[in-house]
């Protein structure tokens, strides 16, 4: 390889008491793919996410980002890098308007004296979250209505919107369409795409294969604990992937029948 | 009501880009009554003591200072009261801390004015110095025990409702036993008649201290970061703990906040009284939790106003004047307090589910 990749995990192994969760798990992301993590129940995808955004700490193997090996102990030391991790459930505070949930957090204060009083500066934090929006093509009628009056998937475009509006490098997506129905599931796929398009590495665990294989750019499946094995989409179909997912790999070449 | 603006249209969750419908006066109505229903009820029950009190003496100056000092003191916990309901919390003790502030205040305000023959002839040759002593004791007391509510629901893990309950019987028993659990003897009378019925501008300073603690609120609650972290907390605290908020320092500061506006509500009632009374607090929570949620702050946090809170805080006092005045049995007030807390939390519950639909 001759550029190192944004981000790679080598070998990183979890246990919780005797519990062993990750058992060597390889990982590794460039700026612009989606790399979609997929298996079973308890295959280990969601403690490898855990990992990579700070909320665990391996007890083995490293992570490089950039090539240089980091150690992330916390959520915000992952976000100073450039990580954000978009929650399952989006973490957004449902009273507040859009702007308020994209700068939660970071919000924007009034020049001072008010500043220092705490004001903040609704106006330029409005406008520059309806300028975030625009910019990744989410269609949401006014960025100062209660996040808890939006669809499924304008909610969903919010989360987003925040996880990149802070010189992100990395997104990680939990299941970014499990809650959703199919139409607001097109949308956040075709937001994903967008998000790839600005350049931005993005880790996205799901369980419904064609939507990865309609998004994805790589293909990785952990199977009890381990990454098992790694493709570019269009090296492998999506029955060659359930076979994996599911282990009925080995019986599979066993009795004869070829790979992928 | 969205059977009335589009009956029959078919069945469609995530629509995206459809337009909206347009608004159905019924439906304009009925928001703009949700918002407004409780400025309406006060009107109304104002027109009504007024009619029914003995030559309208309901609608006369004097007795609308009345009103207005008692309402003062519930505007100051109430408006603590809002900013820990919005955080999804609730405060059960602020008529405990209420009363402990008080006597904690006015002991120390008689111990420090003159010896024991001097005051108890009300004479207060120290005055000067024990009374700004007395005030910034009971404002630290009242401050304590808020930070004691916020460390116990923080740290401990505890739900706000058990905590302050338990504090709510602390703060009785303890101010009980700082005064041998008798009412307090007077106070310096220059206290009383400064800060309890003297006026600025025709206003009485309690009246004046309330304004002054509404408009500050006012602005921390809506214009302030301070009270963007409130409204977070309240609509999804592990949110905003993931967004980098600090969430227990937020609710130890909201907890506190409270406790000083309580401590500053006993300074009131005891330069109002001349003495703190022991009992006459014990439904001060009632009253409290009755504004804030007749305001239109939701009891399951997120949102809130403080002028809502503010024409809320009135709905008690005019129910308990009025009574009184009208010749109507005043315990009817507790009750009719009780059931108006009901209806509104009810009220509340329906706008929600309306509008997350």
């Amino acid at each position: 390889m001759s550029e190192p990749a944004l981000l790679e995990a080598r070998d990183i192994e979890k246990r919780f008491g005797s519990v062993v969760a990750l058992r060597g798990a390889n990982f590794d992301l460039n700026s612009g793919e989606v790399h979609a993590l997929v298996g079973d129940n308890g295959a280990g995808k969601s403690t490898l996410i855990k990992v990579i955004s700070g909320v665990l700490q391996p007890d083995g193997g490293e992570l490089l980002l950039e090539g240089q090996p980091v150690r992330i102990h916390n959520p915000q030391e992952a976000r100073r890098l450039g990580i954000e991790t978009v929650y399952q459930d989006l973490a957004l505070a449902g009273h507040l308007d859009a702007a308020g949930n994209l700068f939660l957090g970071r919000e924007k204060l009034m020049p001072p004296p008010l500043g220092w009083l705490g004001f903040l500066d609704n106006k330029a934090m409005h406008r520059r979250a309806a300028e975030e929006m625009r910019h990744l093509k989410i269609g949401i009628k006014s960025v100062e209505r209660p996040v808890l009056t939006l669809s499924g998937g304008q909610r969903q475009g919010v989360a987003v919107a925040r996880a990149v509006a802070w010189g992100t490098r990395i997104v990680i997506m939990d299941e970014p369409t499990a809650a959703l129905g199919v139409r607001e599931s097109l949308m956040v796929l075709e937001l994903i795409r967008e998000t790839r398009n600005q350049g931005i590495g993005i880790v996205m665990i799901s369980h419904n294969l064609p939507e990865v294989f309609g998004v994805a750019d790589r293909i990785t499946v952990m199977r009890l604990g381990q990454t098992i094995a790694s493709f570019r989409r269009d090296e492998t179909s999506m029955e060659a992937i359930v076979r994996m997912m599911t282990g009925a790999e080995a019986q599979y070449l066993a009795a004869g029948g070829s790979p992928a | 009501m969205t059977q009335q603006t589009a009956p029959t249209q078919v069945e469609e969750p995530f629509e995206i880009e459809a337009p909206e419908a347009p608004p159905a006066p019924l439906r304009v109505a009925l928001t703009a009554f949700g918002n407004f229903w409780i400025l309406f009820f006060l009107l109304a029950l104002i027109a009504y003591f007024t009619i029914t009190s003995p030559n309208h003496a309901f609608f006369q100056g004097f007795n609308f200072k009345n009103i207005a000092l008692d309402t003062s003191e519930v505007i100051l916990m109430a408006i603590g009261e809002t900013f820990v309901i919005v955080t999804a919390g609730i405060d059960l003790s602020v008529g405990g801390i209420l009363v402990f502030s008080g006597v904690a205040g006015g002991l120390v305000m008689i111990h420090f004015s003159g010896t024991v023959a001097q005051t108890s002839n009300l004479q207060y040759p120290n005055a000067s110095v024990a009374i700004p002593l007395g005030i910034a004791v009971g404002l630290a007391a009242g401050s304590g025990w808020g930070l004691l509510n916020g460390l116990l629901v923080t740290t401990l893990r505890l739900p706000p409702f058990i905590v302050t309950l338990g504090t709510l019987g602390m703060t009785f028993g303890a101010a009980d036993l700082l005064s041998g659990g008798t009412n307090l003897a007077s106070v310096p009378t220059t206290f009383q008649n400064s800060l309890g019925n003297g006026t600025i501008l025709g206003l009485y300073a309690p009246v004046i201290v309330a304004l002054i603690a509404v408009i500050i609120a006012f602005f921390l609650l809506r214009f302030t970061r301070f009270g963007r972290y409130t409204a977070a907390i309240g609509s999804n605290e592990d949110g905003a703990r993931r967004s980098g908020i600090n969430v227990d320092l937020h609710l130890i500061k909201v907890y506190a906040l409270t406790g000083f506006l309580c401590g500053l509500a006993g300074i009131v009632d005891l330069a109002r009284f001349g003495t703190e009374n022991l009992s006459a607090h014990n439904t001060d929570n009632l009253d409290a939790i009755a504004a804030v949620v007749i305001g239109g702050t939701s009891l399951f946090g997120g949102v809130g106003t403080i002028l809502g809170t503010v024409v809320g805080a009135f709905i008690p006092t005019v129910l308990k004047n009025g009574f009184v005045i009208s010749g109507i049995d005043p315990f009817w007030q507790e009750l009719l307090v009780g059931a108006t807390i009901i209806v509104a939390v009810y009220i509340d519950q329906w706008r929600r589910r309306r509008l997350s639909k």
